[in-house]
């Protein structure tokens, strides 16, 4: 394990090479915010707190606290805010950084924190008896250090000093204080460029080269800098500042810079600098031409103060209000929204008028347009995108209007609440849902992933919801359904349920969630369904009409299943396992073990990526690549794979996902239906079940394990991801409300993770294992599965049993390259995919069906489960009553 | 028998006392705690307060011969027990070195001068510190000189105070603190000096609700170690309030690991509030995030609708167990409801199974 920065509030923060780079809140600093200067002078803290609430809702994961003004009482402001703080669950949650050039006041909030912050900053300043002293108080802390390259000389200004200083303090915080070198971080300086003066042209360069040395020399060291100190000469133009901020990132993290003091609310995203102007900024800061300074200040003239306008003369902008505003709803044009809101506020009178007019209006146009199938999906998260931004600036208004009336609104939307269930991660098609159900009018409290039942019933209650939504994807999330709904039972709460995920089924809704509740339970098959049953549920007229209809029809369901399951004829496991197929060869790897694939580059995985799945997703009909050309949706198709395309430069581009993969190849044999493997001479035991459904002569029933021979053969194991850095990406579409963007990336890394187990099962076909050496296959081909030998997962049809993957990712190590299970075996994060290697060329894909209560017991010996344990795990595959 | 401890010698005087404890230190053939706990799994002892409760003490044996005259109440003080009955706080040990504990707690939850000013009697609380250091002492120098291939260890108990450093007790001033890290810093560094003094083997700094308080109470015990010039290892054990997975303070387990992880810890663990099946999953997060070794010691079940708990030892038990077979735990033990009987139960069990194996050794 490597020395990892950990940190702390009131939740746990842990950096590693996957996080890229941490934003550190910075309005909260009255040496770099006037108004939050001012709110601390007046003793305004309530509203200074507001201050680090923005900042930790804009993406900030620690928050900068600095009280270093001549006219306040630093330390006592300190420790005032920070207890404040320390009273606010929202804030609380992300570590602090204490910012202040005194040691008494460092000191000072160092007692007031209960998580492990950051302090900033100590150095050689006043020599190493200081430093060291500081340093071990530090230690005791508990808290990590920002070190700036200063010494008894002064500040380090050239790239020589930077790292020789850095390069001291290091020696001395790991050899003398023995602090973790994962716990230090160091300021090389970031100074203002563009001033004028010679002395200064090359100080960003030097930052960016001793970053880079400080990062290749001093191991496990971080590297931050405040970066607003960069732009220093151009105040007043924040156009220019925002530019030279974006691009002093760009490079800073090109070169290793891990972290930074910045406002996450206003970063410029680097591709969305005008070229011109990038161009400028950039020859500043790589000092590339003589006159660059003269050229940025030039450009900086000519665009002060005005904001630019977007060349738009398009007829539509002629339109009255409501007119526009439909306009922009349709198309998904965000550009004019707040503009057009204001004017239409300012001519309804009342922000709640303008949402219940014109914007319903233009709603109802999208959904009208969507339920005749003359719009499709994508452009309906692009229609939700404008009209949440829309009602983001409108809520103010709204507020105000509460807190001046102090009445309830008494014409209100109906409300459903979406969760996906406790130990399930997976949420695109909730958030489609979430997005179509905002779309007609409904009012949608979505609480995430990973919700408990708790949680639900109390947000339920709390909201007065008119209807639950529940989602999930893998199959133990269906038992969390089941409990869902006996916590409601128990609650007696009569709020229809609506159930929906890729596992789900009118059957297990049917048969083992209706029961449960005395409320209505309705199975919804995809989002564009999840409209008409809302409204039939929630309407006083057919509440009750529907209730009764799909209790009926269940009821039905339940009665034919219970019929048929009689009807059933299994064989014993005994008498199954004499009609196992038997292993004639094995195939001997050419490389045994271990083998990791960090970073691996996605030029190379797009050209794996089976797009079938991802039109899937945005529910439009048709494989690729004739779907580009169909007739109903190949226009729509074709924008929606440009844009994918477009997202997935973007994400090569910047480097915006990292996908991480392992493989391991291990001796193993087959004992009946269970497969050892033997790693360091450890043994491990995988658990797999056999077919049992009677069949016809010369059909074996199958079991994976029969892949495997009695002895001397291999087992192989993956798991990979794509989805690194994944959440903070959606993070920041969370804060622009850009639900498309947000379902966009986690599409396209959930089809990256695909494509990534795709390629490097080829590789261990082709290389590694290397049975295959001439394969020659195309991505037709492969998505076929026309290639020799399987690679099931766990949790799916050949192998249901997810809990198999506790052992699989114990094995492989996936955690040490960012996999992760939850509670229910799901991975996290969601864009990732594990599973077997089977070599031989006999291996086959099947699905395990049903299996009889003898192998249930079996089985449950073998993993040392109880009975009801093992019927608990397998109840999608139980054919019987139980 | 090459171990010459003198034998039914009463000393009072503190100071000798801690000499003479500092000796048998040195001299006794017992392996360090470090390397005890790679061969095997350790165990705690129970709750002390259900034990010092079914003798249903009164306020006159709560005060004894010395403070008959004390100006305020002392019953429910059960810290003050090793004053003033200190042959019912060294025989509950013995009962729980008997049902086969290694390291038993001192009787001091409550033995600071915070906890002790709701008794006024923040004067005595390093004497009371080495008194319940020396009881448990005896007793465990008894047990382990009859088995010396058992040796039995002191745990000094360093309770969490009832004052929180990091919550405010005012909803309507959520900044005000009815104590800060400096106060906690010296009361904890008296409390941890009595218990050194008084010769346990090492520090427990349990039952943390507020992370604030144990970094406080590890600050103190690392400064006095430093002026001592010798040091006891550190034990942490802090407290899931509820399935939120929460401390009182707010922290999630993690956090509250990466925030104490500073200090170089021989275990850090969980104990109070929950029973053994609602610890698991936090114990689970301690075992995956942690390059201490890791201790619990749970409740004996929840309590029922009279604050009691009624689980059995074999029903404790059978749930700890869980944690051994899949080897997330080197330490285990009860707390509030445990007794005698279900640390013998848990010690039955444990004999049976491998320690946790400590992930990485710790970096700095």
């Amino acid at each position: 394990m490597l020395p990892k920065l950990k940190l702390s509030g009131l939740e746990a923060v842990t950096i590693t090479e996957a996080s890229k780079f941490v934003n550190i809140g910075e309005r909260t600093n009255v040496t770099g915010s006037a108004r939050f200067l001012k709110l601390i002078k007046e003793d305004k803290y309530e509203e200074a707190l507001e201050v680090a609430l923005d900042q930790v809702r804009g993406g900030a994961q620690v928050i900068d606290v600095n009280m270093d003004e001549g006219m306040l009482d630093a330390k006592a402001a300190m420790v005032k805010f920070l207890n404040l703080m320390a009273a606010e669950p929202e804030i609380a949650k992300i570590p602090v950084m204490i910012d202040s050039s005194k040691w008494e006041v460092i000191e000072a909030g160092l007692k007031c924190l209960q998580g492990k912050g950051i302090v900033n900053s100590i150095s050689l300043k006043s020599g190493e008896e200081d430093f060291i002293r500081q340093a071990k108080l530090v230690k005791r802390y508990g808290a990590a250090v920002v070190v700036m390259a200063f010494d008894e000389q002064g500040q380090a200004d050239t790239y020589e000093r930077r790292i020789r200083i850095c390069e001291r303090a290091y020696h001395i915080l790991v050899r003398d204080v023995r602090f973790n070198p994962a716990d230090i971080i160091f300021d090389p300086n970031i100074f203002p460029i563009a001033t004028g003066i010679e002395e200064h042209r090359n100080y960003a360069l030097d930052f960016f080269k001793a970053t880079a040395w400080i990062r290749k020399n001093l191991l496990h060291a971080h590297v931050s800098g405040g970066v607003s100190n960069v732009s220093f000469s151009f105040r007043g133009n924040q156009k220019v500042r925002e530019a030279m901020h974006a691009a002093f990132l760009y490079h800073g993290i090109q070169h290793g810079m891990d972290m930074g003091i910045v406002n996450p609310t206003m970063l410029e995203v680097y591709d969305e600098i005008e070229p011109e102007l990038l161009n400028r900024v950039e020859d500043v800061l790589l000092n590339r031409r003589d006159d660059a300074t003269e050229r940025l200040l030039e450009y900086a003239e000519s665009v002060k103060g005005s904001v630019k306008k977007k060349e738009t003369d398009e007829a539509w902008r002629n339109g009255t209000v409501e007119e526009r505003l439909t306009h922009a709803l349709v198309k998904g044009i965000i550009d004019f929204i707040d503009q057009d809101t204001e004017e239409a506020r300012q001519k309804y009178g009342r922000p709640l008028h303008v949402i219940e007019g014109p914007l319903m209006a233009g709603m109802n146009v999208v959904g009208d347009l969507f339920g005749a199938g003359k719009m499709f999906l994508p452009q309906v998260v692009k229609s939700a995108r404008v009209m949440k931004k829309s009602v983001a600036y409108l809520t103010p208004f709204l507020e105000e209007e509460r807190r001046n009336n102090n009445t309830q609104q008494n014409h209100q939307a109906a409300k459903i609440l979406l969760a996906t269930v406790k130990g399930d991660v997976h949420d695109i098609g909730k958030n489609i849902v979430g997005v179509v159900l905002a779309c007609n009018n409904y009012d949608v409290i979505d609480l995430g992933v990973m919700v408990p039942a708790e949680k639900i019933i109390e947000a339920a209650k709390r909201e007065k919801v008119d209807v639950i939504g529940l989602s999930g994807l893998i199959t133990p999330s269906l038992d969390e359904m089941v409990h869902v709904a006996k916590e409601l039972e128990r609650e007696q709460l009569n709020i229809p349920l609506l159930i929906g995920g890729a596992t789900t089924s009118r059957l297990h809704t049917a048969v083992k969630i209706d029961p449960a509740y005395s409320g209505a339970v309705v199975h919804v098959l995809d989002a564009s369904r999840s409209v008409p049953v809302a409204s039939e549920l929630i309407s006083k007229e057919t509440h009750k009409q529907m209730t009764t209809r799909v209790k009926g029809e269940y009821a039905v369901l339940r009665k034919e299943h219970e019929s048929k399951q009689t009807a059933k004829s299994f064989i014993s496991i005994v008498e199954a396992r004499k009609n196992a197929g038997s292993v004639m060869q094995r195939v001997q790897p050419k490389q045994v073990g271990r083998f990791e694939f960090l970073n691996f580059p996605f030029e190379t995985l797009r050209a794996y990526i089976d797009w079938t799945p991802f039109f899937q997703t945005w529910m439009l009909a048709g494989r690729y690549p004739g779907i580009l050309q169909d007739a109903v949706v190949g226009t729509e198709a074709k924008k929606l794979f440009d844009d994918a395309n477009r997202f997935l430069d973007d994400i090569i581009k910047h480097k915006k996902l990292t996908a991480n993969g392992v493989v391991s190849i291990l001796p193993a044999k087959k004992v009946q239906d269970d497969v050892k493997v033997y790693q360091d001479q450890n043994e491990s035991t995988f658990h797999f079940l056999r077919q049992q459904n009677k069949k016809v002569q010369g059909q074996p029933n199958f079991c994976l394990a029969d892949f495997i021979a009695d002895d001397n053969d291999y087992l192989g194991m993956f798991a990979v991801t794509a989805g690194m850095g994944l959440e903070e990406l959606v993070a920041q579409y969370k804060t622009q409300h850009d639900d498309y963007a947000e379902i966009m990336v986690k599409a396209l890394a959930d089809r990256l993770a695909e494509a990534f187990a795709e390629c490097l099962h080829e590789k261990v076909r082709k290389e590694i294992w290397g049975y295959a050496t001439e394969e020659k296959l195309s991505n037709e081909e492969l998505i076929e599965e026309k290639y020799k030998g399987i690679r099931p997962a766990p949790g799916y049809p050949a192998c249901p049993d997810h809990t198999e993957k506790a052992l699989l990712f114990e094995l492989l190590q996936a955690e040490k390259i960012g996999i992760h299970l939850t509670e229910s075996y799901a991975m996290y994060p969601a864009a990732a995919v594990s599973g077997f290697y089977f070599a031989y060329p006999e291996s086959r894909y099947f699905g395990l069906g049903k299996i009889d209560k003898d192998q249930v017991e079996d089985y449950a010996k073998r993993k040392g489960w109880t009975i009801a344990e093992t019927e608990k795990w397998l109840s999608p595959n139980l054919g019987y009553q139980h | 028998m090459l171990n010459p401890t003198p034998q039914g010698v009463q000393i009072s005087e503190a100071s000798f006392c801690a000499l003479w404890c500092k000796s048998i230190g040195k001299r006794s053939m017992k392996p360090p705690l470090e390397q005890l706990i790679q061969q095997r799994i350790l165990v705690l002892d129970g709750a002390m307060g259900t034990m010092i409760q079914r003798y249903n003490f009164t306020e006159n044996d709560f005060r004894g011969d010395r403070f008959v005259h004390h100006p305020c109440l002392l019953k429910g003080n059960n810290d003050l027990l090793c004053l003033t009955r200190p042959d019912i706080i060294e025989t509950i040990h013995r009962q729980y070195l008997e049902a086969g504990s290694d390291i038993i707690e001192t009787n001091t939850f409550s033995g600071t001068t915070i906890a002790q000013a709701d008794y006024q009697l923040e004067s005595i609380v390093y004497e009371l510190n080495v008194e319940a250091a020396q009881l448990a002492k005896k007793a465990v120098d008894d047990f382990t000189k009859q088995n010396p291939d058992k040796p039995r260890y002191v745990a000094g108990a360093i309770g969490p105070t009832n004052k929180t450093a990091s919550l405010s007790p005012d909803v309507n001033n959520p900044g005000y603190r009815a104590i800060t890290f400096d106060e906690l810093v010296m009361a904890y560094k008296q409390q941890a000096k009595g218990l050194m003094d008084g010769g346990a083997d090492a520090l427990l700094v349990e039952t943390v609700f507020d992370t604030l308080n144990a970094k406080a109470a590890l600050f103190a015990i690392e400064t006095l170690y430093e002026e001592e010039g010798k040091s006891l290892p550190i034990m942490v054990s802090g407290t899931i309030t509820d399935a939120s997975g929460r401390t009182l303070s707010g922290q999630t387990t993690e956090a509250f690991m990466i925030s104490l992880s500073h200090v170089p810890l021989l275990s850090i663990g969980l104990n109070c509030a929950l029973g053994a099946k609602q610890l698991r999953p936090y114990l689970q997060v301690m075992d995956e995030n942690t390059e201490f070794f890791v201790s619990a010691y749970p409740n004996a079940g929840l309590p029922n609708a009279f604050g009691h708990y009624d689980q059995t030892p074999e029903q404790m038990a059978e749930e700890i167990e869980e944690y051994l077979k899949d080897g997330i735990v080197n330490i285990i033990g009860g707390c509030c409801g445990s007794t005698p009987d279900h640390i013998r139960a848990i010690a039955h069990v444990a004999q049976r199974y491998q320690p946790r194996k400590r992930k990485t050794e710790h970096v700095a």
